[in-house]
């Protein structure tokens, strides 16, 4: 076998922590991109610099606040525990929230540009054939911010996939539950097993490197959807 | 049909409109003005893309807008035309023009109702209906966008600009179009525009405005013969007027039109002869002499009485109401001319028209 065991392990553990991200991160980010892209507020500067924030901070920075927040004394923690859920650091749903924060930004920003790029001509035009708000969003703003969709989705799962900081803040290193494929990765060059590392360094290369070139070969057009 | 009421007021930092009128339920109202006048940001206020506080909106005994009440854009029973055609991209012709027509109010009455083939029919686009809106023309975008928004069955249908993003033979294009709606529809049209030719065609009531204001509204063959209009039209000062065809000359081409007790021959276009025309006379085409004169190439030569006199854009130059039959008309001459024909009020002149252009 190529792989080990375990090393399919958390590859399977990776993409199913990024899909399962980048799908929460479609409905919340959404919503915050309309906002920040429509918004006269003179909240739209600060919020957007929050939105921006994981793009510049260490992932050690965020995953210690996120541990913190989450942990036994921290509110989050103490509202899960409330309401049954236990703690969520080291495991798989803590995984799921720290990666939302850190990907935050690669979800809302291409999806936000995309809204302003529509313009608000398209909008006013549906008003004036009857369209309610709503329903001009998913007829006209959603089909003309497609190709803004299908840039953001790319980059936040494969900004996920490639995320190692806050997994180690957040997850530790627990074998099929938070153990991922870049600590794993991480675990055999600690282990001295260089060419286990290889091996799985080799898959996630080519993997990032196939989602890249994808990104940049496939520019749909809009008008051709 | 009752008139629509408006009143609005918006103080923006350099823009201010402050416009209380009641204007016409039927036929086409342009609202005529500069860039910058206020026209376009009227039409917005009245179709609920822009919210002008405290303003007050009646249309056909229904508030779309007052204290209390704010009808919503997509709410409102209306169509509307922008400037450029703003057609969905990702949609093919048809599915622009369905976009709208699915969503009219099922309540509407069956006279009322514009069927898709109307629509299509009356803006000619029928072989255009499968392609995206990237494959077409400038004028073919434009023909599209008015049969969406009629396609949505209107009572009112706006209008801001069809023609300014077009050069001149794609507006040559449109123009005959733009008429059969004139025709063929019972709703109000309101239609902004810079352009005195499109307006001299088109439309029946006029309003003016200027610097956020309505300077004069009424009638536009009466409104376009005033003298005291607060903006100078220059080269395209002059009257419209209406009449029909009473003489078809097949040697000469030529057709003699009554236009309120006066005879004018112009070119024969080819319409129908019981088919109610307008022509339009400017003011630089017309030229007094105080008796007739023999031997002259000028086709329409009328006896003509001088109602008033006015001033011009330029100081050489003056503005004399006329009164032919039961129409009144424009002329330019100078100041000097003027003076030397003793031009005054009550004089009996003849007239000189060199060219009456056909609508």
């Amino acid at each position: 076998m190529f792989l080990t065991d375990t090393d399919l392990q958390s590859i399977w553990l990776t993409l199913r922590l990024a899909s399962v991200v980048t799908l929460i991160l479609f409905l919340v980010g959404t919503p915050v991109a309309w906002w920040l892209a429509r918004t006269r507020s003179r909240w739209k500067g600060p919020i957007g610099a929050v939105v921006a924030l994981p793009l510049v901070l260490p992932p050690s920075v965020l995953g210690f606040y996120l541990l913190v927040t989450m942990g036994p004394n921290g509110p989050v923690g103490q509202l899960t525990q409330a309401l049954g859920i236990g703690l969520l650091p080291f495991t798989f749903w803590g995984l799921v929230v720290a990666s939302v924060f850190y990907s935050f930004p690669f979800m809302v920003q291409p999806v936000q540009n995309a809204f302003e790029a529509v313009g608000e001509r398209p909008l006013e035009v549906a008003a004036t054939l009857r369209a309610s708000p709503l329903d001009a969003f998913f007829t006209v703003a959603l089909p003309l911010a497609l190709p803004g969709f299908l840039t953001a989705g790319i980059l936040t799962f494969a900004h996920t996939v490639g995320e190692f900081g806050v997994v180690l803040m957040i997850g530790g290193n627990i074998p099929g539950v938070t153990r991922v494929a870049s600590v794993q990765i991480y675990d055999h060059v600690e282990a001295m097993e260089y060419s286990d590392a290889h091996r799985l360094a080799a898959v996630m290369l080519i993997f990032s490197f196939l989602v890249l070139l994808a990104l940049y070969l496939w520019r749909p057009n809009p008008k051709n959807t | 049909m009752e008139p629509i009421e408006i009143r609005f007021n918006i103080d923006w930092p350099g823009f201010s409109l402050a416009v209380d009128e009641l204007l016409p339920g039927r036929g086409v109202t342009a609202l005529f003005g500069h860039s910058g006048s206020g026209k376009t940001t009227l039409l917005r206020c009245i179709a609920g893309l822009v919210r002008a506080p405290k303003g007050r909106l009646v249309f056909q005994g229904k508030v779309w807008q007052d204290a209390s009440t704010w009808v919503p854009t997509h709410r409102r029973s209306l169509g509307y035309v922008f400037q450029e055609a703003s057609l969905f991209p990702h949609l093919t012709v048809i599915g622009n023009l369905r976009y709208g027509q699915k969503r009219a109010p099922a309540d509407i009455p069956a006279e009322q109702r514009v069927s898709l083939d109307q629509a299509i029919d009356l803006l000619g686009i029928r072989p255009l209906l499968d392609r995206k809106p990237d494959r077409l023309s400038g004028g073919e975008r434009q023909r599209v966008a008015i049969a969406r928004a009629l396609a949505v069955s209107p009572r009112i249908l706006l209008m801001d600009e069809p023609l300014a993003a077009l050069d001149l033979a794609r507006k040559q294009e449109i123009l005959p179009y733009l008429e059969r709606l004139h025709d063929e529809l019972a709703i109000p049209v309101l239609y902004v525009s810079h352009a005195p030719d499109e307006v001299a065609r088109l439309a029946d009531h006029l309003v003016i405005m200027d610097g956020g204001r309505v300077l004069a509204s009424g009638p536009l063959a009466a409104t376009l013969a005033r003298l005291d209009l607060p903006i100078r039209l220059g080269e395209d000062a002059g009257v419209v007027l209406e009449g029909r065809i009473t003489e078809r000359d097949t040697r000469w081409h030529l057709l003699k039109v009554d236009c309120g007790g006066v005879d004018l021959w112009v070119r024969d276009t080819g319409v129908p002869t019981d088919h109610p025309v307008r022509v339009r006379i400017l003011a630089r085409d017309v030229s007094i002499v105080l008796a007739p004169v023999a031997g002259t190439s000028i086709l329409n030569t009328l006896p003509a009485r001088v109602l008033s006199l006015g001033e011009d854009a330029h100081p050489a130059l003056a503005l004399v109401q006329l009164q032919a039959g039961q129409s009144t008309l424009l002329a330019r001459l100078t100041h000097r001319s003027a003076d030397h024909l003793h031009l005054a009020p009550g004089l009996p002149v003849w007239i000189q028209i060199k060219a009456v252009a056909l609508l």
